[in-house]
Order: structure tokens, then C-alpha cells, then sequence
């Protein structure tokens, strides 16, 4: 049967392995927001070959699994001479992986930002590099704020596959758990609502961020 | 790089392959049930259920599906749930799935006029007559593209299903990989084939959704 005691004595271990999941997720954003935002401007530039590339990247980072990534990333770097430890690892295919995505999200923003903008700002005289940093750029990113959260949501969940290659996060601490005290359901239930936990608060976040930038 | 290992291991991919399949349609099919299920509950079922659901919503969104798999396979035996692999794995993928298939109905259903369900009322149709001929239908219609890019994501989900040894082909190619130590080919091998398959599903999916939708489309212009 569920036993309690088991249940709440497996949050400990598995609250220090929640930085590791927090630390791979906030890292991977961050890195995905650099190479994403990148992507992005590849993929509006004018050069033909600029945005092939940029199209290439986003479908194949989305059409491949993140699980079968990480193994590709894994068993890749060795062979191409580069040792890094596994979390680093880690964290630059989760940043790769969100950049495809991110690279949308950006698109989708600055699609979605009214010509007349752009139109006033050549119109007041303000330079192609005025017109990107000081309108187009700062509108795009409030506008795409509560996509990013949610973003940021799904990398938390997507971190979870990073066990598989033997980094301690939340998952891979609960398998251990799990092994030691024969207690899999209890043990499994607290991760859920270790991710659960943080998601909710990621969530009730962006709410407020939507709530706030909403015009 | 040799590739010819894998004309070697062509049946057990191609087995692999196929339970891959077996686990992306069951667990769409079913989902997608449970899920408008789910939504039909939520429209018309009492509040208190409907909470019930929203709480459920939450859980299965705000958990990572391979940790929703270690509880069911790992920790549904300690509760009398004792299931093989395949079947814990396509359970887990409708589970997965239903929630967010529920919300997609749900926003079809919302998007369907009022006005159309003010005048069935009107003329007289009862209220599964309603849902039958007005809800459905309109809201199946508006919510397809969504369907449709959902279960193309829930065919990224079943390489997950490895991890619990349901064996797909993501399970296949691991044991060839251990077998031949040519880990980085065949994971290459399978990233690309992930890619092309992907790519087809939304080729295929934008065409129908294409085809359905272009009375819609017609309309507006």
C-alpha cells in the first residue's frame, strides 16, 4: 500500500536534485534564447543560403526527439575530440534544442507586430539598426514573454531525459531512490510533484507576466 | 562509419518500427477519445467533476512523461496494477496525451458560434441532437489543426517509451548500438529517420487539414 512516511522522506534527496533540474533548464534557455535569437535573424536575413540553413536547423531540432538528440550529441563529441563533462553536455543540446523553438517564437512575435510600427520609426528617420534595437526588438520580446515561460516549462519536463546519460537530476535521483528503498510509487509520485511544483510556479509566473505586459 | 550493420539488423529495426507505429496510433486514438470525452464532461458535466478535471489537466501537463511512466510501470504493481511493457507503454501515451487533446477540444468547441447552437435550440433539436449534429462536427472541423500537430508531437513521445523497454524501434537501435559499439551511426541513422518521418506526417497532415478546411477558407475570401 502508499505508505506516507516513505512518500515524504524521498523529498529531500530528491529537493537537492531539483537544482540540477533547475539548473539544466534555466541554463538551456538561456542558451537557447543566444542561439535562438541568432537562428531568428537568419531566418528574416536576406541571404538565400542564410536562411536555408536557418530552415534546416528549426524542422530538423523539431523533428527529431530531444531523447534521440542527446544520444546523437553524446556519442558525437568523443569522436570529434571534444571531452566535456556530461552536464555541459547536457545543457548545450537542451540550449540547441529550445533554439529551434525559441527561433519560432521570435518569428512568430515580430510577424505579428503592426507594419505601422516599423513604417512611424523609418518615418521619424531612425536607421535600420534604430529601428530593430529600440522597436521592433523591445515590443517582440514583452509580446513573447508568457511563450517563453512556457517555453521554459517544457525544458523543466524535457530535462527529465537527461537521466538517461547519468546526470543526478530530479529523475535519475528517484530511479536511485526507487532502487534503494524498493518503494518505486511513492518515490516516482514525490518527483511528479517535485516537476509539479516548479511548473505551477513557472506557470502562475508567466500568468502574472501576461497580466502585466497586457495592453 | 559502417552502415551495412544495419541490413544486418534489418528485421529487428523494421519489428521495432512497427510496434513504434502500433504505439503512436493506439495511443493518438485513444487519447484523442479520452480526451473529447474528457471535454464533453467538462462542458456539460457537473462543476464539481469539472474541477476534477482540471486538476487532472494540470497533473498530467505539469509532469514529465517519462516520470508518468516510471509510476505507472515501476509503481503500478505495488497497487495491483501489473502491466506488460507494451500495453503500460500505450496506456501511458493516452494518459499523456488525453489532456492535451481535452484542451484542444475544448477551444474547437468554443470556437464553434453561439448563434448556431441559439438556433438549433430554436428550431426545436434536442440537446445530443445538438451536440451530435452542431457541436461536433463545426468544433471537430476548427480544432483539426491542432489535432493534427499534437499527434505529430506524440510520435517524438514514443522513443520515451524505450526507457521502460516497450520494444520500439528507438529500443531496437539501442540493443543494436551495445551489440555493435556503433553508437554515433546508428543514432544518426535514427535521428534522420525521425526527421524525414516527421517531416512526411506534416506534409500529409497540412494537406488533409488543407482539404478539410477549404470551405472555411473559401468563405473568408
Amino acid at each position: 500500500m502508499f505508505s506516507i512516511p516513505v512518500f515524504l522522506d524521498s523529498f529531500y534527496p530528491l529537493f537537492l536534485a531539483a537544482r540540477y533540474t533547475l539548473l539544466i533548464s534555466v541554463l538551456g534557455i538561456a542558451l537557447g534564447l543566444v542561439i535562438g535569437t541568432l537562428i531568428c535573424a537568419a531566418r528574416l536575413s536576406p541571404y538565400g543560403p542564410l536562411r536555408r540553413f536557418a530552415a534546416v536547423w528549426v524542422s530538423f531540432l523539431r523533428g527529431v526527439p530531444l531523447l534521440v538528440q542527446l544520444l546523437v550529441f553524446f556519442y558525437t563529441l568523443p569522436v570529434i575530440g571534444i571531452d566535456v563533462p556530461a552536464i555541459v553536455a547536457a545543457v548545450v543540446t537542451v540550449g540547441i534544442c529550445a533554439s529551434a523553438y525559441i527561433s519560432e517564437i521570435w518569428r512568430g512575435a515580430i510577424a505579428a507586430l503592426p507594419r505601422g510600427q516599423t513604417e512611424a520609426a523609418i518615418a521619424i528617420g531612425m536607421g535600420p539598426r534604430d529601428v530593430w534595437t529600440r522597436v521592433i526588438l523591445p515590443q517582440a520580446f514583452t509580446m513573447s514573454l508568457p511563450a517563453l515561460i512556457n517555453e521554459l516549462i517544457l525544458l523543466v519536463k524535457a530535462s527529465s531525459l537527461v537521466s538517461v546519460v547519468g546526470i543526478m537530476e530530479v529523475t535519475r535521483a528517484s530511479q536511485a531512490q526507487a532502487a534503494t528503498t524498493f518503494r518505486p510509487l511513492e518515490v516516482y509520485i514525490a518527483a511528479a510533484c517535485i516537476y509539479l511544483l516548479i511548473n505551477l510556479c513557472l506557470a502562475a509566473l508567466g500568468r502574472y507576466l501576461e497580466h502585466r505586459t497586457a495592453v | 562509419m559502417d552502415f551495412s550493420i544495419f541490413l544486418q539488423y534489418g528485421p529487428a529495426l523494421l519489428k521495432g518500427f512497427g510496434i513504434t507505429v502500433l504505439c503512436w496510433l493506439a495511443g493518438t486514438v485513444f487519447g484523442m477519445t479520452l480526451g473529447l470525452v474528457v471535454a464533453l464532461i467538462q462542458r456539460y458535466g457537473p462543476r464539481w467533476l469539472g474541477w476534477i478535471i482540471q486538476a487532472y489537466i494540470e497533473i498530467i501537463r505539469g509532469t514529465p512523461f517519462l516520470v508518468q511512466l516510471f509510476v505507472l510501470y515501476y509503481g503500478g504493481p505495488l497497487v495491483g496494477l501489473r502491466l506488460d511493457a507494451l500495453p503500460a507503454g500505450i496506456l501511458g501515451l493516452t494518459v499523456y496525451g488525453s489532456p492535451y487533446f481535452a484542451e484542444i477540444f475544448r477551444s474547437g468547441f468554443r470556437a464553434v458560434p453561439h448563434g448556431q447552437i441559439e438556433a438549433a435550440r430554436a428550431i426545436g433539436m434536442a440537446e445530443l441532437a445538438i451536440v451530435r449534429r452542431i457541436l461536433l462536427p463545426l468544433g471537430l472541423v476548427s480544432s483539426l489543426p491542432a489535432l493534427v500537430n499534437f499527434s505529430i508531437i506524440l510520435t517524438k513521445e514514443t522513443v520515451i517509451l524505450s526507457i521502460i523497454t516497450v520494444p520500439e524501434l528507438m529500443y531496437q537501435v539501442g540493443r543494436m548500438s551495445a551489440e555493435t559499439f556503433r553508437y554515433l551511426e546508428t543514432n544518426l541513422v535514427l535521428a534522420l529517420f525521425f526527421w524525414l518521418l516527421v517531416e512526411a506526417i506534416s506534409r500529409v497532415g497540412r494537406r488533409l487539414e488543407a482539404r478539410i478546411t477549404k470551405h472555411l477558407v473559401e468563405e473568408r475570401t
